[in-house]
């Protein structure tokens, strides 16, 4: 090695796409630099899908405690410390970074602090506010930037009175009243969590459905469920104008029927999208393409700069952590030569909401197959068909299986309920597998669990059901 | 004395045969009915099985291997009691027995049973060249099976080369636009294609060779190079065998076991065995110390298969009647299609006929089929003005050609069997004769 900052790959980002594939890489046998400009573990670690687990957890107990009379239980005076509560998030938050940095380091990985951008071919120069810090080169490069939230004009976050879902992970004092713009992933959690600690939430969604990338059947039965827990939810309608006085903000909210409404609210929580971290990463020159906020890829992240790759957000949605990890593998796997290497396949990756009640998904809706032509059987089965859920006193809830009817090929499952961010890996094996309907009708599921009301939904596609 | 376990004839006109992989090692115990090695013929993959327990004492031809005569001892196995002292053995250099075939031209060179080999002959498994499974996928086996595609003709793309849903769109999609050298076009359906794209280079698609595709490259580019192929070519006036054609099938009970539907084709297969039978000259093949007269006109039809061609055989055609052809013909094709045909069913017919009428072809040459010397490509009937008693008429005409092997038929006798099948085709009732 012709000196200490030469590298077989440079990572530039140290997410879950960039810590993964410099670990892959390590393991490869490379010698490995991780180029991170604030924590290891990225957002999804430090500012995202962890630290809103932890927040979330929470609210579960918290909710149960102030149920528990449905359990035999007498709990006198709920209450929560809402900085103890942000406390213990953020402790989650840094006993895994730290664990990152411990991983990292076991695998020999080369770990600079610092802002990387590409500096020339097979180069990257790291800097700390204005002064460089180091030289690296290396002959192949993974960008693994990331993501951070979209503003739309005119709805900017301040980080005062209007959030984005940094500032929303760890609140001083509870808001009594919130106005949560966009019901996606980020924007449902949020609004679940202060709901459920007391908070008076008003989610305003553009498109027709809430958690618009969900069966229209299941986000349906979410919507009904947060109505129920008296949740204020408007579709098909817009957030105009944000309008902040000392203390509160007033939105004018265009409910999309000609009407408008005003509403005036403590806080409100922008979650309406996301763009990619391109800029300063020194891609002025380089052949390496971007597409409205997005590095362009082909199915083996490579750029168009020889030796250039890109993972993760920053190449795109789906915005999931095991998303980027998984073509972090993929990417290095490729680079290094290796056999057997096969492109992401996104109609096998699984989505998860973790709002109360949860929202897990893979592969087509039935929307989707429809639009595709197929022809499908579609499979349904309630919770309150089965044994465990009741026991749990969760009864809310569906799982729904579509299959194409000519191949039996499983085309999406689709859940709303308690755990079922937990049991949606059972239908990606099975497509990653390519089952049929047959081979999970052979599967024996355990009594009594919740994945036995998987069994039943792909039984109830081909009409053979038991318990409902 | 350890055994010898010899190069099974899978086929009786089998000859010869490639080693592709051996199940067992060295010092392996087997027992009767364990797979020993797969050996690779013209055109299949096939086990060979232990019909004797014992110990693998030594393999005398290693992996991969081409061209071993049949009767060839390819391992030697001990028996209880034996140890590796006991294997004083003729070595693999030593010349193999060669194959009867080979050695002497028989008086009787009809392809009959000669001496089966000691070893049973388990049915054709196509997968074998893989290994004892083929991995696929559940819903690409179940693809697979709804749109008729064998497994063993499909390359995997997924993890381990196994067979995933993918790879049968590709496959029914057809990524093969390379043309055939084969004197039938390929199918619809093609083995995985990968998509390849290098710089400076257009863009392709890399479609592995199959086992299938080796043996037709091989065979027809020896059969092009060795046999100095000359071609005759005739028209036909096929109306009055047609109008026979219509009579025949509209005497057909509607439906039962004697049910049949004779095909053109069918009165092509029987014409041509009849011509042979008429010019036995024209019924023959090449080898280097005699040419070989075929007794019986076992007539090999070209038919198309999803990942090349095959070329079933109605054997004694001439003795046959159309009924019996047309019947033999549809099961012949249909097993041939899903990949059911024994060894014996498309190895070793005498003559060729290769027809493209339904695809619209007017005429074409067709490739020899190697070893045999003879093949004729049909084109399709179609209503063409003619000269009939001095005046301008119109039939349904069909253009035969014959492609022969100069070195076994020369031009007059080529001429004269198809003067022969001339006239039986338009006149179908002297095929009654």
């Amino acid at each position: 090695m012709a000196n200490e900052n030469t590298f077989d790959l440079i990572i530039i980002g140290g997410g879950p796409g960039g810590y993964v594939a410099a670990i892959r890489a390590a393991q490869l046998g490379g010698s490995v630099a991780l180029v991170e400009r604030e924590h290891l573990g990225g957002i999804c670690l430090n500012w995202g899908c962890i630290p809103t687990k932890a927040l979330l957890r929470t609210a579960e107990v918290f909710h149960l405690m102030n149920n528990a009379g449905d359990f035999g239980l007498e709990v006198k005076e709920v209450a929560f410390d809402i900085a103890k509560t942000v406390k213990r998030s953020r402790d989650v938050a840094r006993r895994l970074s730290a664990g990152v940095k411990h991983l990292l380091k076991k695998n020999k990985v080369k770990v600079f602090d610092g802002h990387g951008r590409l500096d020339g071919p097979g180069k990257v120069s790291v800097s700390a506010g204005k002064k460089q810090t180091a030289s690296l080169t290396a002959k192949n490069i993974i960008l693994s930037s990331g993501a951070r939230a979209r503003d739309l004009p005119g709805l900017e976050a301040d980080g005062k009175l209007v959030w984005s879902y940094k500032e929303a992970m760890v609140p001083e004092t509870m808001p009594r009243s919130l106005l949560v713009v966009g019901s996606g992933a980020i924007g449902m959690e949020f609004a679940s969590f202060y709901r459920t600690l007391g908070a008076d939430v008003t989610v305003v969604e553009i498109l027709p459905t809430i958690l618009p990338v969900e069966d229209a059947e299941i986000s349906a039965l979410a919507r009904k469920a947060f109505e129920a827990q008296g949740m204020n939810i408007h579709t098909g309608a817009t957030v105009t104008s944000l309008q902040k006085a000392a203390k509160n903000v007033t939105a004018v909210i265009d409910l999309g029927d000609g009407k408008t409404s005003n509403l005036t609210v403590d806080r409100v929580i922008l979650a309406v999208g996301i763009t990619g971290n391109v800029e300063d990463l020194g891609l002025d020159g380089t052949s390496v393409k971007v597409d409205r906020g997005h590095i362009v890829i082909d199915q083996w992240l490579q750029t168009g700069e020889p030796g250039v790759y890109a993972i993760g957000d920053v190449v795109g949605p789906p915005w999931l952590a095991h998303k980027a990890s998984h073509e972090g593998v993929i990417c290095v796997e490729k680079i290094a030569g290796l056999p057997d290497v096969h492109p992401l396949n996104t109609a096998n990756i699984p989505g998860c909401t973790y709002c109360m009640p949860q929202i897990a998904s893979v592969g087509m809706t039935e929307q989707a197959a429809k639009d595709a032509g197929r022809k499908t059987k579609v499979g349904r089965f309630p919770y309150m068909g089965n044994g465990k859920a009741i026991a749990l006193g969760e009864s809310d809830g569906m799982i729904k299986t579509i299959f194409d009817a000519e191949t039996g090929e499983l085309l999406g499952a689709h859940m709303v309920g308690a755990e079922v961010t937990e049991l949606i890996q059972g239908y990606c094996i099975a497509k990653q597998l390519e089952t049929t309907e047959a081979d999970l009708m052979h599967t024996i599921f355990p009594h009594p669990t919740l994945s036995e009301m998987m069994h039943e939904s792909v039984l109830d596609a081909y009409g053979r059901a038991i318990h409902f | 004395m350890p055994i010898e376990i010899l190069m099974p004839a899978l086929s009786p006109t089998m000859t010869e045969g490639n080693l592709a992989k051996w199940h067992v090692k060295e010092g392996d115990t087997v027992n009767a009915g364990d797979i020993l090695a797969e050996i690779e013929t013209d055109k299949a993959t096939m086990e060979i099985e232990a019909v004797e327990e014992g110990v693998v004492g030594r393999i005398l031809v290693a992996d991969g291997t081409e061209g071993i005569a049949v009767n060839a001892p390819i391992a030697l196995l001990l028996e209880e009691g034996e140890d590796a002292a006991d294997l004083e053995v003729p070595s693999a250099s030593a010349p193999p027995p060669p194959a009867a075939a080979e050695s002497a031209p028989e008086a009787q060179p009809t392809p009959q049973a000669p001496a089966v080999p000691a070893t049973p002959v388990p049915p054709p498994s196509p997968s074998a060249e893989k290994g004892d499974r083929v991995f696929a996928s559940p819903l690409a086996r179940r693809m697979a099976k709804q749109a008729g595609l064998t497994l063993d003709a499909i390359t995997g793309s997924g993890p381990h080369g196994r067979i995933v849903k993918q790879d049968i769109e590709a496959a029914l999609a057809g990524g093969i636009t390379a043309p055939s050298a084969a004197p039938l076009p390929p199918s619809a359906a093609a083995p995985a294609a990968a998509m390849v794209e290098a710089s400076g280079m257009p863009a392709y698609v890399e479609v592995p060779n199959s086992a299938m595709r080796k043996v037709i490259a091989r065979r027809l580019s020896e059969s092009k190079r060795d046999a100095p192929h000359f071609y005759l070519t005739v028209e036909c006036d096929i109306d009055a065998l047609l109008s026979t054609r219509k009579k025949l099938n509209e005497r057909s009970p509607g439906e039962g076991p004697d049910a049949y539907k004779i095909s053109v084709n069918d009165f092509i297969i029987r014409a041509a065995a009849l011509a042979l039978r008429k010019v036995p000259a024209a019924n023959a093949s090449w080898t280097d110390e005699a040419i070989r007269l075929y007794q019986a006109a076992d007539v090999s039809v070209a038919v198309a298969i999803p990942d090349g061609l095959i070329t079933p055989i109605i054997r004694n055609a001439d003795g046959k009647g159309l009924a019996v052809i047309s019947r033999e013909m549809k099961d012949l094709a249909g097993r041939a299609r899903t990949g059911k045909l024994m060894p014996e069913e498309y190895q070793g017919g005498t003559f060729s006929v290769s027809n493209l009428g339904m695809f619209g072809i007017k005429d074409f040459s067709a490739v020899i089929n190697p070893p045999q010397g003879a093949i004729l490509a049909v084109g399709a009937g179609e209503a063409r003005p003619v000269v009939k008693d001095g005046a301008l008429a119109v039939a349904t005409m069909m253009n035969c050609t014959l492609s022969i092997d100069h070195r076994v038929v020369d031009g007059s006798a080529g001429a004269e069997f198809m003067a022969a099948f001339k006239a039986l085709i338009e006149d179908p009732l002297t095929m009654l004769l």
